[in-house]
């Protein structure tokens, strides 16, 4: 193939249609409660360990939710499960579940 | 797409008597479209329009690649307008989307702040004694050919219809970005239902392709592509709509913006000889032709006239499907006849023999 002196740039967009969802759906078939994050950021807002670190659960959860899955473990990995982000949350869900289950199903990721 | 979007957004466009200021780049990229332009307009449906010798740059490339300042452009600019009140004309026409965009912005700023209108008009005295009148109104040259359609398609000799089968040739159009992402109020459906290119697309038998990435700028962008480093980021544009587009089978792209019609022919070049990967039919690039070509097409013009053979991707598919009538052995001889040299096979044309390519389709 022909060298032109470039390459051609990966894009840094997600793409749903092409990202592989399985793991997504099947997280969200353990935990249906999920569906109802509202993505406030209050979880984020109240995180020990994002005021330490650069943890942003509310982040990790986005992306994970569209089936970017790269770096999700490790990130979780900085989680100290204090459970603040549990007591904070408008809609009641069990973050320190999901950050559990997310460990669980993304290891090696 | 609801078609009621578009509508919202309309101008006014003049019917007669144009100044006209011709591209910079595009007498090189498709050396052909300006003067079936003019041909166009002055011989087919026989409107006044002055190509004038005297005007220059519009001087966009170096004002959008950071080299030009805002008061050298608008005193460029305030000389065109002044050339077109000296030849007595009062709707000035730009050929060029990036030159549409230029003047639109600075007309735009001399309403918003004046006294960058006066201080243009002090520039241009001190610099060349002249004076000017702001055009009555201001177009592209897409605007004019859209305001003319149904004239065209009266004078039609050919239909955007694949004459084997009968059915309407399936066409993307592409909007350059500056002829409506900076002021929505200057296009014809503003910057999200552009109506121009598939305007001239409907009334002439087409079908326009609505394809996911049809918004996506081309990658262009001046900057992107002058330094050699950046133009990666320019080809994954290209690319990102090409993928896009190739599932729906188009039959050719038009663009109304100097830039996008090269890239968009030229990458595709670029992409099969780095990837191996051709997105048209039949193992072989789509071809992008301008709106001059598409509408010199239909009014029968012979295409190598029209400069087609300056075309990266070939445009012989798509002439055999219109029923456009050609000389094939005509194609590389200049318009004294010299023979102007053959172009290598290259994978983008129908993948030569020992080569590896991928089609997308």
């Amino acid at each position: 193939m022909t060298d032109f002196g470039y390459t051609v740039s990966k894009p840094r967009r997600i793409d749903i249609d092409r990202n592989d969802m399985t793991l997504c759906d099947g997280i969200l078939s353990s935990m249906p409660e999920l569906q109802t994050c509202i993505g406030c950021g209050t979880c984020t807002a109240v995180c020990t360990a994002g005021n330490l670190t650069d943890f942003n659960f509310r982040r990790v959860h986005t992306l994970v939710r569209r089936g970017e899955y790269r770096g999700a473990y490790e990130a979780m990995n900085k989680c100290m499960l204090c459970g603040k982000c549990r007591l904070a949350c408008p809609r009641g869900i069990n973050t320190r579940a999901v950050v559990l289950l997310l460990k669980e199903r993304l290891k090696g990721m | 797409m609801r078609r009621s979007n578009w509508t919202e957004y309309q101008k006014e466009i003049a019917d007669d008597h144009y100044y006209y200021a011709r591209s910079c780049i595009r007498q090189n990229f498709f050396p052909g479209s300006e003067k079936a332009f003019l041909n166009i307009i002055g011989g087919n449906l026989r409107k006044d329009i002055f190509d004038d010798p005297a005007h220059t740059s519009c001087t966009g490339i170096g004002y959008h690649s950071d080299i030009v300042p805002l008061e050298t452009i608008m005193t460029v600019v305030a000389r065109q307008f002044s050339l077109m009140s000296e030849a007595g004309y009062e709707n000035f026409v730009a050929s060029c989307i990036t030159s549409f965009g230029v003047y639109t912005e600075i007309m735009a700023t001399w309403e918003e702040f004046p006294e960058t209108e006066e201080r243009t008009r002090e520039y241009l005295l001190k610099a060349t004694g002249r004076e000017f009148r702001k055009p009555k109104n201001l177009a592209h040259t897409s605007d004019i050919i859209f305001h003319h359609r149904e004239q065209i398609a009266l004078q039609a000799r050919h239909r955007l219809v694949n004459v084997y089968t009968g059915e309407p040739l399936r066409v993307v159009e592409h909007i350059g970005c500056h002829y409506a992402k900076i002021f929505p109020k200057s296009g014809i459906g503003g910057s999200e239902f552009p109506y121009v290119l598939a305007g001239m697309v409907e009334s002439w038998g087409g079908e326009i392709v609505d394809y996911p990435e049809r918004r996506h700028c081309c990658g262009f962008g001046f900057r992107n592509y002058l330094v050699q480093a950046n133009r990666g980021y320019s080809i994954a544009n290209s690319r990102s709509k090409l993928e896009s587009m190739a599932p729906y089978r188009p039959d050719f792209i038009v663009s109304n913006c100097p830039g996008c019609a090269m890239f968009l022919d030229k990458w595709q070049y670029t992409l099969a000889e780095m990837e191996g990967t051709v997105y048209g039919q039949n193992g072989r690039g789509i071809p992008v032709l301008t709106y001059e070509e598409m509408a010199g097409l239909v009014l029968g013009y012979n295409p190598w006239e029209l400069g087609m053979q300056m075309h990266q991707v070939d445009v012989e598919p798509l002439l055999d499907k219109m029923g456009v009538e050609y000389d094939r052995a005509a194609k590389y001889l200049g318009r004294n006849g010299k023979y102007l040299g053959r172009p290598e096979a290259v994978r983008v044309n129908g993948c030569p023999q020992g080569t590896y390519c991928n089609t997308k389709i």
